[in-house]
């Protein structure tokens, strides 16, 4: 976590401290399953999630890919908006200031409370409601970030830049850019996860089933409660996936640009 | 800035974003006046939606609808009503979502802050946490609500919607106090060391004060989180009588009536327009905490 | 020079053989302070200077057990540094004010007090005692950031003041400031100083400074860090000096000294090495 701090004993304690909380966890909860007896409708032991996960392994991959699908297009598709919005907000402060309210409602509104008109919309056969509600959850917290972050460009720099007398694209290219550029991938990583988890959730909303959030409900109504929960492990790894991709991406292009 | 000039500024910008809102109506109507009626299809994908009224219902549509009946029953309430009473629903337990997720939040901030060991231990959890949609384990915690019973207390099913919502707001709350509390200067830390002051005096003095500028913002998401996770645990644990209920059961009804869904769309904003406002109400109480000083 | 009979007889300072030694990333070490001795008289001000990395900052962070030596002891008024520190025996001012935000100039000063359990009136008479002996009495309810950096400095140092300390460290408190707001400050510590009867440990960069308000000058030379030289100058009881004295001979004199014995074998003409 702190840098300069990477010895023996340092990546003992920020590697090794997590993976023994989670195995300690992990046993904890088998325990505590077999020990208290507790019914699989209630709370499987991971063991039994594990086995489950394992055999169905085909049926949770179909369903992570057609999940992970719409979040993929949704966060594209988002991610563009939402950064092309902020680089306009930031150009032309009437614009901003227009988008305000309506940002600020999106911000606090639960997106995927729009699945079901989005579904009348475009068709509950479908899938492109689900990519829109997750483009939406998308675009706020890329949207902010990248207007903070085009916003952070020093009075120095940009007196700087003044007194080079270059163009106003060079000094964006050359200053504001990089400058905004950590932000932006601060954004894009919080919107990773969230991306999955909203197309996951809008599926709860109605539409054609196939994906992760349709196939945890039909299996829980189906009692078959040990794939519901293997099915809750797949949607958790996509979480992961793509939230370990944008991290990946964000330090690649960091260290690129740093030197 | 003088008073008067701030509030010019101000009105400024509350007559630009209704403008916006506006410019957004208008846009709507532009598109449902011009755009096809079953959309615009590109290889087999509606990337633009379809403009029917039943698709897409006019503006006033969707206002005038709310005060009319929520059904044609003689005895039937105004809808703005129902949706009203929903969200008033809704916002109640999102509040004690809220206060859970805030509570567990600190918590665990204080203790990563205490000991860094525990830092170490429980921080990359708590960002993989949010990577891991606990939303989605919704229709499965329906279950529990049946079988938790110790003595006279019950496990109602609200209280999982309860606790779904605390899940995503406990996230901000963690990971903001936690970066405030680490916020002092060295120079401040150095000082309450000087005076030999505790690490509970340390807490007291030095660091809450300076985690209220991250803290403010933390619990804004919180808010905002809470009310999310409300309204869709509510749909997917199906429990009746808040927002998420009802849109839900209005979207059913927008075959014949595609005013009525977009009622408790409304709603849902209002109720997170209003618990953002709840915070923002905070901030106004903690104004004195978040004074820069200006480097000597 | 300020021998007072009913002081203690233990040195306020006493540091023996003391090394600091950093260890860094892959097993190379600096070393701070090598082996340096010093002892600061009750009543005395003793300046510490030379250029950056001779090791005056940590030397001032261990006499506050802010910080611990690798060798030697530091002894305070007799006692370890540490149980020093916990008896409050010293107050501290740092090069920047270091004012919480949230709390005006007045509860600013009271902080020290607060923390330690003084009852709420006389903080308040304490605070207002000292916030007058700073020349800000119009100011007090005012929030550190409605002051400017002169200002701030003069809050920090009442805040140093609080407790009565017969010990204060000040670790460059006036290096941020503009030079006219600085020699007024010299001015006020010096007539301060004079009141309070306090010892005094000062770090600083500056030249004219420590000469101005020095008993002593110890000038220290950079890696490893050491006591070059202790120069004494004798302008006369700290209750006389004031604007004047920047005029006189005496005080170009000790300029002259301390910058020789800092430049070592390098002409006396040589300046401009002030950098930070």
């Amino acid at each position: 976590m702190r840098p300069g701090s990477i010895s023996a004993a340092g990546l003992a304690r920020t590697a090794l401290a997590p993976v023994l909380l989670g195995v300690a966890a992990v046993l904890l909860w088998q325990w505590a399953v077999v020990a208290f007896e507790i019914k699989s409708f209630i709370l499987p032991g991971p063991f039994l999630i594990g086995g489950e996960f394992a055999a169905n392994l085909q049926n949770v991959v179909n369903g992570m890919t057609v999940t992970g699908r719409n979040a993929l297009i949704g966060l594209l598709v988002g991610a563009v908006l939402g950064i092309l919005a902020a680089i306009v907000a930031a150009l032309l402060r009437i614009v901003d200031e227009m988008g305000a309210p309506i940002v600020a409602s999106i911000a606090v509104v639960p997106i995927v409370a729009l699945a079901p008109v989005l579904y009348t919309m475009f068709g509950a056969g479908a899938e492109t409601a689900r990519q829109i509600v997750a483009g939406l959850a998308v675009f706020v917290p890329v949207y902010f970030n990248t207007l903070k972050g085009l916003r952070q460009v020093r009075p120095v720099h940009r007196d700087l830049m003044r007194s080079y007398a270059v163009t106003s694209w060079q000094a964006t290219k050359s200053v504001t850019l990089p400058t905004a550029l950590p932000f932006v991938f601060t954004g894009l990583r919080i919107a990773s996860s969230l991306a999955v988890i909203s197309a996951l959730i809008a599926e709860y909303f109605g539409g054609p089933v196939g994906g992760l959030g349709k196939s945890i409900t039909s299996s829980a109504s189906g009692s078959n409660y040990g794939l519901a929960w293997a099915y809750v492990l797949g949607s958790v790894l996509l979480g992961l996936l793509f939230y370990a991709a944008a991290l990946g991406l964000e330090k690649l292009v960091s260290r690129r640009t740093n030197g | 800035m003088t008073q008067a000039r701030r509030g010019q500024v101000q009105g400024r910008r509350i007559l630009t974003g209704a403008l916006g809102v506006a410019v957004l109506a208008a846009l709507w109507e532009l598109y449902k006046l011009v755009g096809p009626a079953e959309g615009i299809v590109v290889g087999g994908i509606t990337i633009l939606p379809r403009t029917s009224d039943l698709a897409m219902p006019h503006v006033w549509v969707m206002v005038a609808r709310a005060f009319e009946p929520v059904t044609g029953a003689s005895n039937a309430i105004p809808l703005w009503q129902a949706v009203l009473e929903g969200s008033l629903f809704t916002l109640g337990i999102a509040a004690v979502g809220w206060l859970a997720g805030v509570t567990v939040g600190l918590l665990l901030a204080l203790l990563m802050q205490r000991f860094r060991l525990a830092e170490s231990a429980v921080l990359p959890w708590v960002v993989l946490s949010q990577t891991v949609p606990l939303i989605a384990l919704a229709p499965l915690v329906r279950r529990w609500g049946s079988q938790i019973r110790f003595g006279e207390f019950t496990w109602e099913s609200w209280m999982s919607v309860a606790l779904i919502a605390s899940y995503l707001a406990f996230f901000p709350v963690a990971v903001g106090a936690l970066r405030g509390l680490a916020s002092p200067d060295a120079n401040h830390v150095d000082l309450m060391r000087c005076y030999a002051a505790g690490w509970w005096k340390t807490l007291w003095r030095l660091r809450l004060p300076a985690s209220i500028g991250y803290l403010l913002p933390a619990l804004r998401l919180a808010a905002a989180s809470a009310v999310i996770g409300t309204v869709v645990a509510e749909v997917s644990i199906g429990l009746r009588g808040g927002i998420g209920r009802l849109i839900v059961e209005y979207a059913g009804a927008a075959g014949g009536d595609p005013g009525k869904p977009w009622a408790p769309i409304f709603g849902s904003i209002a109720v997170g327009l209003v618990a953002a406002g709840f915070v923002a109400l905070i901030g106004l109480f903690l104004r004195r905490f978040r004074r820069g000083e200006v480097a000597a | 020079m300020n021998n007072h009979s009913a002081q203690p007889a233990a040195l306020a300072v006493d540091v023996t053989g003391v090394s600091r030694v950093f260890t860094v990333r892959k097993g190379a070490d600096v070393t701070a302070l090598d082996n340096v001795s010093l002892t600061v008289a009750p009543g005395e001000f003793v300046s510490l200077i030379g250029p950056s990395g001779c090791g005056k900052s940590t030397l001032l962070r261990l006499i506050a057990d802010l910080d611990t030596p690798t060798a030697g002891e530091i002894k305070v008024f007799g006692k370890a540094a540490r149980q020093a520190r916990i008896d409050q025996d010293y107050g501290i001012a740092f090069q920047q004010a270091g004012l919480l935000p949230w709390r005006t100039v007045a509860g600013n000063i009271e902080l020290p007090l607060e923390l330690h359990g003084t009852s709420k009136p006389v903080r308040r008479a304490r605070a207002a005692d000292l916030i007058a002996l700073v020349g800000l009495s119009d100011f007090a309810d005012k929030y550190p950031d409605q002051l400017s950096g002169g200002m701030q400095q003069r809050v920090a140092i009442a805040r140093s003041l609080a407790e009565s300390p017969s010990l204060l460290l000040m670790d460059e408190p006036f290096g941020a400031l503009d030079e006219m707001t600085r020699e007024r400050m010299q001015n006020e510590l010096v007539r301060i100083c004079a009141e309070t009867r306090a010892a005094v440990v000062f770090v600083t960069h500056s030249i004219p400074e420590a000469v101005f308000l020095s008993d002593r000058v110890v000038v220290m030379s950079p890696r490893p860090g050491r006591i070059r030289d202790v120069l004494s100058v004798s302008l006369g009881d700290q209750a006389q000096r004031g604007e004047n004295l920047r005029e006189d001979e005496s005080f170009f004199q000790g300029v002259r000294a301390v910058r020789e014995l800092l430049h070592g074998a390098a002409p006396a003409g040589a300046r401009g090495v002030e950098t930070r």
